[in-house]
């Protein structure tokens, strides 16, 4: 079973302190040494990036730039890991030191690992067959470049 | 939190915490079995006392204290284990308990990657039989209930159970110590260790018993175990191979089986639904492999060939021709029957099915294939490329009889009902 594990928040204007980067490495290291890790990646704050919202009413799109509020719901950062079950994807997310991330500030924050379970397009009622073959092109494409 | 859920978070904390615990605790008491049932008590502990006091906030912390405070009693009580770690000149701290959890990890961390390492060459120590090798390493190394491996093995819990207490009996016996092998025994030992990880991830990707063709817990476990080996020695060339061999395999897992459950022959997979990622993890660690030895083992020879398939987009594509060279490489480093009818079908394939029937043909007479239900499978698909059906249907019946899987016996007995009876 693939797990993508979601850190949530979004240091708008700083970056990471080497003690939440030392952290993040010794884990990974772990995720690592235990086998489990097949992937991961940083992002950069939400001030970097922008929005494309689609509303029903006007039936328009506009883009948005950053930097966005609600910096719990936004991802900072993923971990892809194989593991046997959902409590074993749970216990590796206790593991996670987001609070390196939040540490010393004076005001209230939560620092969030989100828990997911990667999708299988075969797992989709709705999905036709010609669908599905498409999906697995498209992937093996990906994988080529 | 309700009782059911602390169980499962239990399991979890074991499956991840298992390895080093009882790692840990062999390095103090010198004595992998009771180094396992020091850890069977820890967990029994946390079973009984998360589910009301809730799961501590270091558990692996928590483990190895309760660990090794009932490690301390078991050596003031037994004579054979205060020797042993006498001999050793290890100084328990008898005080135990009131240690903190920093205190604990600081002790057991420094060495537990090496233990770790002296676990999975005694898990896998040669005077263990081998269904014995792959429940210790299963259960030592890869943190799996004793369940676990019945349910992945389909033999009862009793007998899993069984073989381990047997294990643990003849390592004793045998006074293996807990230690990693000398140099000079050490690329047998290593040999050993691989071919138990491969063996399972083989009874996953091919079953040879059993309902199911392919069973992905099992070769997941095996990747697992093979990725943590890589962690351990670094700078051992094969244990990439070997990684690199099972992520290219692992890669066509889902491939490897129809809609109705039936397997599918590599060149008629789609190959859209070979796992992307895990090919690339198998190309990357290939990559390790070659960069470390001189000349590549026979794990880092078979994740080459399965290279050649993982870089091939449709079959026409296959480099047969290095296929066949590299199978050939093999040979010389591992002369097996078997690997010469793989030959066999590159050649089959490079140079045309006359090439490949002259070298299966060769092999017709050797013992160590009379059983062996993959020889007249190959030598059917030959003759039939030949246009020799009625041979070709002969061979592919006697292959039926011969395979111990279900659905591939369905397979083979499907394909000799489409080859023609007159051998027109």
């Amino acid at each position: 079973m693939r797990f993508m594990l979601l850190l949530k928040g979004d240091p708008v204007g700083e970056l990471p302190s080497s003690e939440l980067i030392g952290a993040m490495i010794s884990f990974q290291e772990e995720l690592t040494k235990a086998g489990v890790l097949l992937a991961a990646e940083g992002l950069y704050d939400s001030s970097f990036g922008a929005r494309v919202i689609y509303d029903s009413s006007t039936r328009r799109k506009t883009v948005v730039d950053g930097p966005f509020t609600e910096a719990k719901e936004l991802v900072a950062g993923f971990l892809l890991i194989q593991v046997g079950s959902r409590e074993e994807a749970i216990e590796w997310a206790k593991r996670c030191p987001v609070e390196k991330a939040v540490e010393g500030r004076p005001d209230h924050v939560e620092a969030v690992v989100e828990v997911r379970q990667v999708g299988d397009i075969d797992d989709l009622p709705d999905a036709t067959d010609d669908q599905r073959a498409a999906e697995r092109q498209q992937r093996a494409d990906r994988g080529r470049r | 939190m309700t009782t059911v859920d602390a169980h499962r978070t239990v399991e979890a904390v074991w499956r991840i915490e298992a390895p080093r615990l009882i790692a840990g605790l062999a390095g103090l008491v010198r004595d992998v079995g009771a180094a396992e049932e020091l850890a069977q008590d820890a967990l029994v502990a946390a079973l009984e006392q998360w589910p009301s006091e809730g799961v501590p906030s270091n558990p692996g912390a928590w483990l190895m204290a309760v660990g090794k405070r009932r490690a301390v009693d078991l050596i003031r009580r037994d004579q054979r284990l205060r020797r042993k770690t006498a001999e050793l000149g290890r100084e328990l701290e008898i005080s135990g308990g009131d240690r903190t959890e920093a205190e604990y990890d600081a002790v057991v961390s420094d060495e537990i990657e090496d233990d770790l390492l002296r676990l999975a060459f005694v898990s896998c120590h040669p005077v263990l039989t081998t269904e014995a090798r792959v429940a210790l390493t299963l259960r030592l190394l890869g943190g799996l209930t004793t369940d676990e491996i019945a349910r992945a093995f389909l033999v009862s819990e009793a007998t899993v159970a069984q073989r381990i207490v047997r294990a643990k009996r003849a390592l004793a016996d045998a006074k293996v110590p807990f230690e990693a092998p000398e140099p000079a025994e050490r690329p047998a030992r290593l040999a050993s260790v691989l071919e138990v990880i491969y063996l399972i991830f083989n009874e996953g990707y091919a079953a040879t018993a059993g309902d199911d063709w392919v069973r992905p817990t099992l070769c997941e476990e095996a990747l697992r175990v093979g990725r943590v080996l890589v962690g351990l020695m670094p700078a051992e060339p094969e244990v990439h191979g070997l990684v690199a061999l099972m992520e290219v395999q692992a890669s066509r897992l889902r491939a490897r089986v129809g809609a109705d459950g039936q397997p599918v022959r590599l060149l008629d997979q789609d190959r859209r639904r070979w796992d992307r990622l895990l090919i690339r993890r198998g190309l990357a660690a290939l990559e390790r492999a070659a960069a470390l030895g001189e000349t590549a083992g026979p794990y880092a020879v078979q994740a080459a060939i399965a290279a050649c398939h993982a870089r091939a987009r449709t079959p026409g594509e296959t480099d047969w021709a290095r296929i066949a060279i590299l199978y050939a490489a093999l040979a010389r480093l591992t002369p097996s029957p078997v690997v010469e009818l793989n030959r066999a079908v590159a050649l089959g394939m490079a140079l045309g099915p006359r090439a490949g029937l002259e070298l299966v043909d060769q092999l017709v007479d050797d013992p160590a294939l009379k059983a062996y239900h993959l020889l007249p499978s190959v030598r059917g698909d030959l003759l039939a490329r030949l246009g020799r059906e009625a041979e070709a249907k002969a061979e592919f019946e006697r292959a039926a009889t011969l395979t111990r899987n279900a659905r591939e016996r369905e397979l083979l007995l499907g394909r000799a009902a489409e080859m023609a009876e007159d051998g027109s």
